[in-house]
């Protein structure tokens, strides 16, 4: 394995200093050999290996959307070390044998760690729970388990299942869609969806789980995740929990912290997303939550889907947008350039917090310092670049970015001191 | 360049009102033993229809023919909905044969807007009804038809009419479509019906908005009932028919409370019963028949507009 001398980079924008990658871990740069290669990083910045809590790798049964080696090339192009992939595939990992598959494929790709996500309930259907405890117990080590894409909506079943994976240090990561109110819904319900004739998604679907779940998380002393939040009125109710002790966090997605409900009046599809882009309000309350630390991390819910599924009338399109590649810089032009969040906040919320949640921070979500494993993504903050989608790793190419300008560039990702990106290229 | 008609938010008032004009003209023709013009020949009209919908494009297909273009009906049942052909290839399909325009009925909202800018076809869309979107030769025939009845002056305003639409509102593409285009020629537009079939946001349309029809009733110059589909019962919108009939129904006693000039409208297709009873329906106040024939008329003049002149007058911009 090489051996990686990184000189003069910024530390999570700090001082610029130098960092040895050796045998998987980071090392003291005074016992650099001198065969290592050097990378001049000056001007760039240096983070941990970003973790991803919300994946969709479509693998086993939509490889044609994507594939866990696919999807981890494009996660690796953008700084990331870890995924949890989520279980809505076909079949659906709800299974020691499905999850064990996943990890392994995983394994296989090498770009970065795949961990599997297990379904909370046999195949998402919201009527009895999977069987959690062989998912944690198999080879995949799950401790995230999330019927995402659907809300396990039965108050006694969600109930249980958060009880249930307190044996095994779990957590139930819930989509929190109320489905009764959001039947046939396509985007956000508000003026423009009366306007447009599209069905309405309300906001208070999101908010009536979560203001559940978060008092049922409080009653049985479990620990609940609530993804891809997109309401202001959310924000608030879990800002409330959190004040009350309730042990809930909460993600926001790239596309969430960027865009709004007005991409609809074009009625292109490429726009379509669950839960749908919200008010400009919501989206400055989800960027205040990030911000001051009530929403815990970002996680992009990176959903792939084929061309034929988004090139058609809104309501006969797959909801869901790419998001790998393109997190980093979304939340430096939300976050970081305004002013909202320094490079160590980034680092907090994209790996460290993540990593903590999903209880893989024994190997990711560490400090880079001298002696942790060798995960970090070199990133250059001054670059700009035009969203190009044929230029994804991805299999899709259902970027909502397609034409922006954004900030920054992932230059090189090492997983266990092993470069999966080199010059902004897969290595 | 002025290509596509997909909303009646397109329209300025000027537009709006040149194709209200070119109907005036051209629906002398319908009176005439020869009803053709030579105006279209050699163009073709294609229409495109996902949904069933025989009035609406009977409608089309006699304008088109009166003015001579050449006529494809393309019945798409399955839409790629129900995993048919998509959109997308049977708009490549039309485009193949040389469509010149193409009016496109679809269960979708927003799938004329698709068609349009897509860049699957180059030519001209006309919104035949989309989803629960928008309708807008349906509110272009009302309009016109109000002018005959209650326009004002040489130009047959409609400026300062009250214009009362009851029923599903919340469903209804007429609704929509009626609502932009009559307050862009100067009505004044009252929404009537109970909070479950009124959209979200509505408070924000240019239009004041009742749960009374009983107190809408006496200042409207023109009342418009919706059709309010049977299946809305099932989606808890309102208890049941007869209480929907008793609060939202036009009959009788109530027509009784309108001045003695307004008139009454139905988009079709009619639930007799329901929304409307019989002898309101079939009263002289009522102008539905006359609706249908002044249908042919302002889709000729759409028709005209988009295709017949070098420059065409109306539609969004491309």
């Amino acid at each position: 394995m090489s051996e990686y001398l990184i000189k003069n980079v910024a530390v999570l924008g700090g001082t610029p200093t130098d960092l040895l990658l050796r045998d998987g871990v980071i090392a003291d740069p005074a016992d650099a050999p001198a065969d290592a290669e050097v990378i001049d990083a000056s001007g760039l910045i240096a983070l941990p290996g970003l973790v991803d809590l919300h994946t969709h790798l479509r693998e086993p049964g939509r490889e044609d959307a994507e594939t866990v080696e696919t999807g981890t090339r494009a996660a690796a192009l953008g700084g990331f070390t870890a995924v949890h992939a989520m279980a809505n595939t076909e079949p659906v990992a709800d299974t020691a044998g499905v999850v064990e598959q996943v990890w392994r494929l995983g394994r296989e790709a090498g770009y970065c760690d795949v961990y599997p996500v297990g379904a909370v309930t046999v195949g998402l259907d919201g009527e009895r729970l999977a069987e959690l405890g062989a998912m944690a117990d198999s080879a995949a080590r799950v401790r995230v388990f999330s019927d995402d894409g659907r809300c396990v909506s039965d108050a006694v079943l969600m109930r249980r299942a958060l009880e249930y994976v307190k044996a095994f240090d779990g957590v139930v990561a819930q989509h929190a869609q109320e489905p009764r109110l959001t039947v046939d819904a396509q985007m956000n319900e508000g003026e423009l969806s009366g306007r447009l004739g599209l069905a309405g998604w309300p906001a208070v679907a999101e908010e009536a789980i979560i203001a559940r779940d978060v008092l049922l998380a409080q009653h049985v002393g479990s620990r609940l995740h609530v993804c891809h939040v997109s309401t202001s009125g959310s924000v608030e109710l879990i800002r409330w929990a959190k004040g009350k002790g309730v042990d809930v966090t909460a993600e926001a997605c790239p596309h969430h912290l960027l865009l709004t409900d007005e991409l609809a009046a074009t009625y292109d599809p490429i726009y379509k997303v669950n839960p749908p882009l919200r008010s400009a309000a919501d989206v400055a309350a989800l960027q205040e939550g990030l911000a001051d630390g009530t929403i815990d991390i970002v996680a992009t819910d990176h959903a792939p889907h084929p061309h034929e599924d988004k090139d058609c009338e809104w309501a006969a399109a797959a909801f869901g947008m790419l998001g790998l590649e393109t997190a980093l810089s979304i939340v430096q032009q939300t976050m970081v350039d305004p002013g909202r969040l320094d490079w160590a906040g980034v680092a907090e919320r994209m790996s460290y917090a993540p990593a903590r949640i999903g209880r893989v921070s024994d190997r990711h979500g560490r400090p880079v310092q001298v002696g942790e494993p060798a995960n970090v993504v070199l990133y250059d903050p001054g670059a700009r670049r035009t969203i190009e989608p044929s230029e994804s790793a991805s299999l899709s190419r259902n970027t909502p970015y397609r034409g922006m300008e954004l900030p920054g560039r992932v230059v090189a990702t090492f997983l266990r001191g092993k470069a999966t990106v080199l010059d902004g290229k897969l290595a | 360049m002025k290509r596509h008609l997909l909303s009646a938010a397109d329209l300025s008032r000027a537009d709006a009102e040149l194709i209200l004009s070119t109907a005036a003209e051209l629906r002398e023709l319908a009176d005439r033993p020869i009803k053709k013009l030579p105006a279209l020949r050699g163009r073709t009209v294609v229409n495109l229809f996902f949904e069933d919908s025989t009035r609406t494009r009977i409608s089309f297909e006699a304008a088109a023919k009166r003015l001579s273009a050449d006529v494809i009906n393309f019945a798409a049942k399955g839409s790629s909905l129900s995993k048919g052909e998509s959109l997308k290839d049977t708009a490549l399909t039309l485009e193949a044969m040389g469509a010149d325009a193409v009016v496109v009925r679809h269960g979708a909202s927003g799938a004329p807007h698709r068609l349009a800018h897509s860049g699957w076809v180059r030519s001209s869309v006309v919104n035949g009804g989309d989803g629960t979107h928008e309708h807008p030769t349906q509110a272009l025939l009302d309009a016109f038809t109000m002018s005959r009845h209650l326009g004002q002056g040489q130009a047959r305003s409609l400026d300062g009419r009250r214009i009362v639409i009851v029923g599903d509102v919340l469903h209804s593409r007429v609704a929509r479509s009626n609502a932009l285009l009559l307050h862009t020629l100067g009505a004044e537009v009252t929404l009537v019906a109970p909070p479950t079939l009124l959209p979200v946001g509505v408070g924000t349309w240019p239009v004041e908005v009742s749960y009374d029809l009983d107190a809408a009733l006496p200042k409207a110059d023109a009342v418009m009932m919706l059709r309010v589909q049977r299946e809305r019962m099932h989606g808890g919108f309102f208890p049941t028919a007869r209480e929907y009939s008793r609060r939202y129904g036009l009959d009788g006693k109530r027509m009784a409370t309108l001045q003695d000039h307004t008139i009454v409208m139905h988009p079709g297709p009619m639930v007799r019963g329901m929304e409307i009873t019989a002898d309101v329906a079939d009263s002289d106040r009522s102008v539905i028949v006359e609706q249908v024939t002044n249908g042919v008329a302002v889709r000729m003049a759409v028709l005209y507009l988009l295709l017949g002149g070098s420059t065409p007058a109306v539609g969004g911009e491309e």
